[in-house]
Order: C-alpha cells, then structure tokens, then sequence
C-alpha cells in the first residue's frame, strides 16, 4: 500500500506540491488526473527519488515504510517503478545491457543469484514480444533514435520484467497512436495483480478507457482536489478542470 | 670567441641528455649527420616548457628534473622481459616484434614466417646498411621538425622496427611493436620505428609501450609512417605500464599519399605523464586520415595529446576525435591544430574533443585551432567539458541501479564510443577490456 501523507514539495523556492495526501491499496489502481503544470510529474519523481526537489513536510510510506529516507536505488529495490513521462536517451548503453543491469540489481537485493544468460534472453524476449518491441530495439542503445511510442513501450518492457510493487505511469499515453495505446494498455494489464498497485496519471480520459481505474483523483494546484470513481474522469472529459482551477473554461 | 650567448642555464637533465649524446653510444652506426643536427637542434631549444606554445600545457623542463639512464640491451634479463609478455595488455596478435630496454629482441620476437609482402628489420640494421627509405623517412618529420623532444629522438634513438609493406600486399592480421623496458628503477629509452606502406596495400599495425616492473621511466619514442597511394593503414597504439613519476612521449609522423587512408587511435589508460604528439601532412588527393584517443586518468596523472595535420593538398577528408575522463586531481590536455593550405580547396575537416571531469581538482585543457588559407571548405571543431548527467543517473538508479554502477554504465558507454574508433576487432576488445578494468578500480574503490 502506498500511502503519501501532508506532502509539501518546492523547487527552487517554488511550492509546487502543497499538502497532498493519496493512498493506494494493494491491487488498486489509482488515477490522476489534471491540468499541465499542476505538480503530477513533481509527485511521481519525488516518489521515486529524484533528488532536486525540496521535500519540506510529509511523508510517503510504503507498506508502512518511508522511503522518503531512501535513495532512488532503494527505492526501486523495495518496489517503487516510475515509467517517465519523458524517458531518457543513454548513448552507448545497449538496451540488452541495460536491462541486464537493472534485472541483476533486483536479483542481488532481493538476495537472489544473478539470472543466467540464456534465461534472462528468453524472459526479454517473451515480454518484448507482447508489446511489440522488436529484436532490434533491444538492440540499440537505450531509447536513442526510438520514437514516443517506442520509448512509452521500453518503459513498460521494464515494468514488466521488473514486476513493481508499485507502478507509477506518467503520461504514457502521451505520444501514443491509438494502437500502440491498446498495445500497452494490455501490457499494463496484464501486471494486474493482487498484491501490485498502479498510479496512473494522465491528462485525457482516453487512456482509462484501456486501463478501467478503481480510483479517480483530480489534482490541482498542488494537491488532490477530489476524489471518485471511473464515472469522475468521465464527467472531467465533459467538464474540463476549470472547477477545480478556479479559472474560467 | 664568438659562440651565441646562453639565454638561459641549462638544466640538469638537459646537461645529461646532451653529454649523452658527445659520449656516445656507439651502437647505431649510420644518419650521423642527421642525429648530429637534431642534437644541435636540441641543445638550442632544450627541454620544452611552457613558453613553448605547442607545450604550454606540459611542462616537461620542469617534470623532468633529472634524465634517467639507458640501460644497455646486454643487461636485460630476458625472464622478467617473458613474464611481461604474457600480461593481458601484451596479449597482441602472432606477429609480433620485439624491443627491449632499446634494442629489437628477436628472442622475443615472433618466429615463423611473415605475411607475404611484409619485411621487417631492425633500425640499427637499417641504418648500418644505409637504407635510403629510412633515412628519407627519418628527415620526413615535417611539422615536427621544430620539436625539441623530436629533435631529441632523432639524436639519441638507440633502435627501432622498420616494417615494410609491399605495394598491393593486404595484410590480414595485425603487426604488433611491443617496446619493454625491464623497469625497476629509473630508466630511459629512446626508440624510432618506421612503417612503409607501398601502394595499394593495407595494414594494421598495433603499438604497446609498457614498463615490466613499473617505475619513474622516461620513454621518448616515435613512429614514422608513409603511407602510399592508394593504401589503408589501421593503427593502434598505447602506453600501457609505466610507473608513478614516469614520462612517456610518443610522436607519430604520418605522410600519406592519394587516395589513401590512415586510421590512428590511441589509448592512455596509465600512471605518470604521458605526451603524445601527432603530426599528420596529407600530401596526395582524396585522402582520409582519422585520429582519435581514450584517455582515462586518476591520481596525479597527466596526459596531453597535441596534434598538427597538414592538407597540403584539395580534396582530403580529416577527423579527430579525443575522450577523456579525469578523476581526482587528474589533467587532461587535446591541442589539435587543422591547417588548410591556400590550394588545398574542398577540404573536409572536423574535429571534436570531449571530456568528462569526475574528480573536484581534475581539469581539462582544450585548444583546437584552424588555420584555414583557402576558401572552399568545410571545417569544425567542438570542445566540450562536463560531467556525469545528473537525470540519467536518476533514471539508471530508478531501476535498481546503485549510483556507483550507473555512472560506471555511463562511463564505459562514453569509453566505448570512442573506441568503437579502434579498427581492429580484437584490438578494440583488448581497449575495452582494459578500459573496464580502470572502471572497476574506479568504482572499488
Ligand atoms: N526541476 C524543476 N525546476 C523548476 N521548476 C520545476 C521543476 N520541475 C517542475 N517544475 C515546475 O513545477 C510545476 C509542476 O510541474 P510538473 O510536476 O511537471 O507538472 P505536470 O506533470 O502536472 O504537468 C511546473 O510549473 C513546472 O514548471
Ligand atoms: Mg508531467
């Protein structure tokens, strides 16, 4: 369970996350919606760990624990996954090696053995082919020259093979054709699980029509403005976020 | 009385270096008038220090304080030369030539029968039989001839390999100069090898320098290059083991002819100072010469490539490309100078040095320059200075990664691209190994 309590957050001076509170129960998955520029990317980087953002007050508990003393590696160690809004391009580092590197980082904190060679080709190969992500890509050095879509579909590759506790989606439908968007959708899931729970946070309603969210929040201005359920997004898609803005549609 | 007046004491090293030469050491017989000349050309400039522009960031008067002593080639203790032998870094290909503590060992040296078309000698046997090529290509040191330091190889080289590739003759697999010393207290040497390459032929030639029993050695070599028309030259070359306090300076003089191209890397992954210095004058059309570096540097280390290529004629294509990483209180140094004669039109050139500095006290010195008289070319250059990209290591931690494997990942990716440059697979596996060797110790640490 993910819970994140009181959060105030500022860069460089600037509050940007001011009092928010979430939780997300195991098998849940959680919606965000919002205006751009409201703090939702701020929200799932302090999650994650990102270091220059100013933490002031609150706390994030995971199953009770805060990582907020964590580093990102820990993080990530204890089950924290953020699939970027805008993953980044690592010249030189070919995606086989990197994926390699990361599955071997969990194996050894989790105290598990490394994965051996062939073993790791065919779980990459397995989860690349359900979401379409070609031999070629793996390939090439991570995310350099891929497009949008390719990038969104590495991430969720990585989520897949690295089964989260909890996955944070920052706009992966941003940037996707509307296959590719049914292909991750499926992706995502198909990790649905009891014990995984998914933060899902989007600007358009379009996206929950492929992943059917439990919860829905609505952030503004810093922290969450309401909460509901899928009918909410429906209804944000009529309505736009003015309300909660506080400026005219 | 009528001698030039001093301008200046000379010091105690240079006092060494040129005694050394009016003693004599008699074993190279032949190019007495050309080594007197380049002796006189010494003693005139002396060691080069920072008021000399080509050095301003290596100054070798001043790390130089004393001039270690050549060790005669009878001394050395072969088993200690065959220990170092089978360290990985002299783990070169089957045809491999020999010199030790200044004189070609063919002990050491592959037996068996060369690759068709490719003869090899040593310079003492060169000299001693009067080769004109070898001495035609000892004078050939074009823009080097102004360079004390090459003045100084030319008066004092004790021995060499002289490789000569027929015209029309592809060499297959690489020909490796592997110049020891036996190391273990402060020894110098002083080398000069020479590759002819005839037209229409292709080569790969692989140079490692390195110290058995590492100490503070001071190596000036250097290696002359003609390349003919028509022919490819594939070069590899690096200072592999030298110990804390040593000096290594290495000059590559290459001349090439018409549709020709050369391809010369080199990797300084290694302790002490390390100098090398690269003077390239495309002379035929059409030709291609490719220069590129992997310096990797800890400690105190300093190393400092300082390049010159000519286009002395239209329509030649010249690349260079130099990485370093620096750590601790590490300098780095790439002063590469592109010149463009006024009738050397359509002339492509580019340059690009990158660097990254981990350590707080670690610099980088760049200085590219283009003296370009004619009109019609494309030329650039590109320097850039940073560090580790602070997003990318969040995004390789935010899998799992530790920071100190992120920036090793990141790290060996940045080493890798430059080596992709090395031709020579196995030549470039041998680079990657040992590039990956100094990150561990990086990261062990
Ligand atoms: N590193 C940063 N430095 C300065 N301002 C930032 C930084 N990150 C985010 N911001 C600002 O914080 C606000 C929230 O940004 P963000 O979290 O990306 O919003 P959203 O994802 O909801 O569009 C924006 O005004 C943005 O400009
Ligand atoms: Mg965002």
């Amino acid at each position: 369970m993910l819970e994140v309590k009181n959060l105030h957050v500022s860069v460089g001076g600037r509050k940007i996350l001011d009092g928010l509170n979430l939780t997300v129960k195991d098998g849940e998955v959680a919606a965000i919606m919002g205006p751009n520029g409201t703090g939702k990317s701020t929200l799932s980087y302090v999650i994650a760990g990102r270091e220059d953002y100013e933490v002031e007050e609150g706390e994030v508990l995971l199953d009770g624990v805060n990582i907020l003393e964590m580093d990102a590696t820990e993080r990530a160690n204890a089950g924290v996954f953020l699939a970027f809004q805008y993953p980044l391009e690592i010249p030189g580092v070919a995606t086989m090696t990197f994926l390699k590197a990361a599955l071997n980082a969990q194996a050894r904190a989790r105290g598990q053995g490394e994965l051996q060679t062939p073993d790791f080709m065919k779980k990459v190969r397995e989860a690349a082919g359900k979401l379409g992500v070609g031999q070629d890509m793996l390939k090439r050095p991570l995310n350099v020259g891929f497009s949008g879509g390719e990038k969104k579909r590495m991430e969720i590759l990585q989520m897949a093979l690295l089964q989260p506790k909890i996955g944070i989606l920052d706009e992966t439908d941003s940037g996707l054709d509307i296959d590719a968007l049914r292909i991750v959708a499926d992706g995502v899931n198909a990790l649905r699980a009891k014990d995984r729970s998914f933060l899902v946070i989007t600007h358009y309603q379009r996206l929950l029509d492929y992943i059917k969210p439990d919860t829905v929040h609505v952030m503004a201005k810093g922290k969450i403005a309401r909460t509901g359920g899928p009918e909410l997004a429906l209804e944000l898609e009529k309505s736009g976020y003015a309300a909660f803005t506080g400026e005219a549609a | 009385m009528n001698k030039p007046v001093l301008q200046r004491q000379r010091t105690e090293a240079e006092v060494a270096l040129i005694e050394r030469f009016d003693q004599g050491d008699r074993r190279l017989v032949g190019a007495s008038a050309l080594r007197a000349d380049a002796m006189r050309r010494f003693a005139e400039a002396g060691l080069p220090n920072r008021r000399v522009e080509a050095w301003h960031y290596t100054d070798l008067r001043g790390v130089m304080r004393s001039a270690a002593l050549v060790r005669a080639p009878e001394t050395a203790t072969l088993p200690v030369a065959r220990e170092c032998l089978t360290k990985p870094v002299a783990q070169t290909g089957a045809f491999r030539f020999v010199i030790f503590n200044g004189a070609y060992n063919e002990e050491l040296s592959s037996s068996g029968p060369l690759p068709a078309g490719v003869t090899v000698t040593s310079l003492a046997a060169a000299l001693a039989a009067g080769d004109a090529d070898v001495l035609g290509a000892l004078k050939a040191d074009g823009p080097g001839t102004g360079d004390a330091i090459v003045a100084l190889n030319t008066a004092l080289m004790q021995d060499g390999i002289v490789i000569r590739v027929m015209p029309g003759a592809k060499v297959e697999r690489p020909l490796a100069i592997l110049n020891l010393m036996s190391g273990g207290f402060a020894q110098a040497a002083f080398l000069r090898s020479i590759l002819l390459v005839g037209a229409g032929a292709s080569v790969s030639l692989d140079e490692t320098t390195a110290v058995c029993m590492p100490d503070a050695t001071q190596a000036n070599e250097a290696l002359t290059v003609v390349v003919g028309d028509g022919a490819r030259v594939d070069y590899a070359a690096q200072v592999a083991e030298q110990g804390e306090g040593a000096v290594a300076v290495h000059g590559l003089f290459v001349t090439m002819g018409a549709n020709a191209r050369f391809n010369g890397f080199c990797l300084v992954p290694v302790a002490g100072l390390v100098r090398r210095q690269i003077f390239a004058r495309l002379e035929g059309e059409h030709s291609t010469i490719s220069l590129g570096g992997l310096s990797l540097l800890r400690g105190k280390e300093h190393a400092d490539t300082t390049l010159v290529v000519d286009h002395a004629v239209p329509n030649c294509v010249s690349r260079e490309f130099f990485r370093h990483i620096l750590d601790h209180e590490s300098t780095g140094v790439f002063q590469g100078k592109v010149v463009v004669r006024q009738h050397a039109q359509k002339t492509d050139g580019g340059m690009k040095s990158q660097a990254l500095v981990l350590g707080e006290d670690a610099s980088m010195n760049n200085k590219p320059e283009l003296e370009i008289f004619a009109d019609d070319v494309v030329c650039g250059h590109g320097a850039t200075v940073g560090q580790l990209d602070a997003n990318q290591i969040f995004y390789l931690q935010a899998r799992g990664l530790s920071r100190g494997e992120a920036e090793s990942l990141l790290l060996e990716a940045f080493a890798n691209e430059a080596l992709e440059l090395v031709a020579d697979e196995s030549i470039r596996a041998r680079y990657a190994a040992q590039a990956a060797d100094w990150l561990a110790h990086r990261s062990g640490q």
